[in-house]
């Protein structure tokens, strides 16, 4: 079971043969989407008919419509990048604030707050998009009859998508600075203190240093989930579709290569953000 | 500064500090949720009267469609489950037992990555390698397995691939951590007093990884319960999931009122599984959450 003990080679080779599969199990969607990016042939299917990159740069005059002519495809990028930083910024700043709250004021009830804190993460994706829009149009109908405004942020459409993202990411980022905060040594602050510094000397020079990987951290996992949210975003998408909508919609149809191409990249900068955040993670940890 | 100027200093501050963090939670979770309990109690719009009933929930249980859907959605979500813990448990013993030091984390990373891509992505690459013209119905017919290419999307062990692939690392984590906490002593030790392989599992291993093995099932069954995109997109017509059921009622035919009860089903048996996994484990929620 364990190397100190006798394994027999069958047992052996079995494990080996095993994490072989399950890497190949892991590793063969992601390697098909981008072997097929460059593939000639209008759809993403075997067989190989040679190497383009036609649905990179394809354009009007070749016929095809690569990732770079595709505007409406780098339309919704710009849309999933706008709201993730928005949900970024908003998740961050209340992550922040939540982990003071819950780390270093006393007052009644925090337990049960702190508890509640962690309910967003349970609620399925799906229901938090419904429950927001249910509440959301009931409250611009309550603002037109009763003032006859017309709140336009209340209806399907990015700003509710961003409400809708934030309201489980925030509680991502609570927990990981909340973290992080805890194990903050507060001697130093008040070492700091004694020595004459000022409460906003003090946050700037010891506890945001401290804090800045959790920060930086936590920001990139809210991109992320952000960016790539699609079951709350669903529920309350208007005419501006973000990204994994958009694609959701042409793989109903039967997409064309051009969504292999895209997905590089994503693929890509994802990975990209993974190893930044490994790397942050093992400077802080030595 | 007198006492008294502090305490209302620091009763402002905690005022301040507390203000973004309750707005959150009363006007996009509280408040929400709450709506959504009294929009499902009520009758269809435009069927005249305002009395708050059941009848929602009535005709979810009347129409065989619906609980259909309902139970198959809690079926395959618990077989789904299952099966991520048996396809995971093996990696997550090499990765916290047999692996070196370096193995150990490139095989870790190797688990993380594929999650760090869009759910979207992954589900492009199952729907290019299985669907009729694709990867591997033409590779079988090449290796002469069958004779014409076959539909391999679609069917509902599609949808379990799509779910297990999709959750693995969410029960690879908390197995590994719960693994790597346990002593090799103790395996070693119920090894020299004659345990054989199933019964060191039975009785050294498995309880000790309980709180992991219960931590990771909660989250999988939890996160495949409300999945929308695997099933559709695996499933395609076939899928009958429920939270596509819940979109239908919502999006499509607009009728709010049947969707929001809809909604509350399938978010209290979210909750009730969460609950019956936590009583059978004995473990807190907190703990739980912070673990996953």
């Amino acid at each position: 079971m364990i190397p100190s003990l006798p394994r027999s080679i069958a047992v052996r080779w079995g494990n080996g043969a095993y994490v072989t599969l399950f890497l190949l199990f892991l590793f063969l969607p992601l390697a098909i989407v981008a072997v097929f990016a460059f593939n000639d042939a209008p759809y993403p299917a075997p067989p190989w008919h040679g190497f383009t990159l036609d649905w990179f740069i394809g354009n009007s005059e070749l016929n095809r419509t690569g990732l770079f002519a595709d505007t409406e495809l780098l339309g919704s990028i710009w849309t999933s990048c706008t709201v993730a930083l928005w949900v970024t910024g908003l998740s961050v700043t209340v992550g922040t604030l939540n982990a003071f709250l819950l780390e270093r004021a006393q007052f009644p009830g925090k337990s049960a707050l702190s508890v509640l804190m962690l309910v967003p993460l349970v609620i399925p994706g799906v229901i938090l998009g419904i429950s927001i829009l249910a509440f959301a149009s009931r409250l611009a109908t309550l603002a037109d009859d009763m003032f006859g405004l017309d709140l336009d942020f209340l209806r399907p459409g990015l700003p509710l998508v961003v409400a809708g993202q934030f309201s489980y990411i925030a509680a991502i980022a609570t927990v990981t600075i909340s973290s992080r905060l805890k194990r903050f040594d507060l001697t130093l602050e008040d070492a700091a203190y004694n020595l004459g510094a000022s409460w906003f000397a003090v946050f700037r020079t010891i506890t945001l240093p401290f804090l800045k990987p959790a920060l930086i951290g936590s920001a990139a996992i809210a991109f992320l989930m952000s960016f790539e949210n699609f079951n709350t975003t669903l529920m309350l998408v208007g005419s501006d579709s973000p990204l994994t909508i958009l694609m959701y919609g042409r793989m109903r149809e039967g997409a064309s290569p051009v969504l292999n191409a895209v997905s590089i990249f994503l693929m890509i900068a994802s990975a990209a953000v993974a190893f930044a955040l490994m790397r942050s993670g093992k400077r802080t940890r030595s | 500064m007198s006492e008294p100027a502090n305490r209302t200093q620091s009763r402002l501050l905690l005022a301040l500090l507390l203000i973004p963090g309750v707005l959150w939670l009363v006007l996009l979770i509280l408040l929400p949720h709450v709506d959504l309990a009294i929009l499902s109690l009520k009758p269809h719009a435009g069927a005249g009267t305002q009395q708050l009933s059941l009848s929602q929930y009535g005709t979810f249980f009347e129409e065989p469609l619906y609980w259909h859907v309902f139970v198959r959605t809690a079926l395959v979500s618990g077989l789904s489950t299952l099966l991520t813990l048996l396809v995971a448990f093996p990696i997550a013993w090499t990765i916290a037992k047999i692996a070196k030091e370096r193995t150990r984390s490139y095989l870790f990373l190797a688990c993380l990555i594929p999650f760090w891509i869009s759910e979207t992505v992954r589900t492009l690459g199952w729907m290019i390698l299985l669907r009729e013209s694709g990867v591997l119905p033409a590779l079988l017919v090449k290796l002469g397995i069958t004779n014409a290419p076959i539909e391999m999307l679609y069917h509902d062990a599609t949808i379990l691939i799509g779910l297990v692939y999709t959750s693995l690392l969410f029960m690879v984590v908390p197995l590994v951590s719960s693994l790597e906490s346990l002593d090799n002593s103790l395996i070693e030790a119920a090894y020299d007093l004659g345990g054989k392989g199933l019964t060191v599992l039975r009785t050294i291993v498995l309880p000790h990884a309980a709180p992991g093995i219960t931590a990771g099932c909660i989250v999988v069954f939890m996160m495949t319960l409300g999945n929308y995109l695997t099933p559709t997109l695996l499933g395609g017509k076939n899928s009958q999931w429920f939270t596509e059921q819940i979109y239908t009622q919502f999006i499509t035919r607009f009728n709010w009122e049947q969707g929001a009860a809809f909604g509350f089903l399938l978010l209290s048996l979210s909750v009730a599984m969460v609950w019956a996994g936590l009583k059978v484990s004995g473990q807190q929620f907190a703990d739980v959450m912070r673990r996953a």
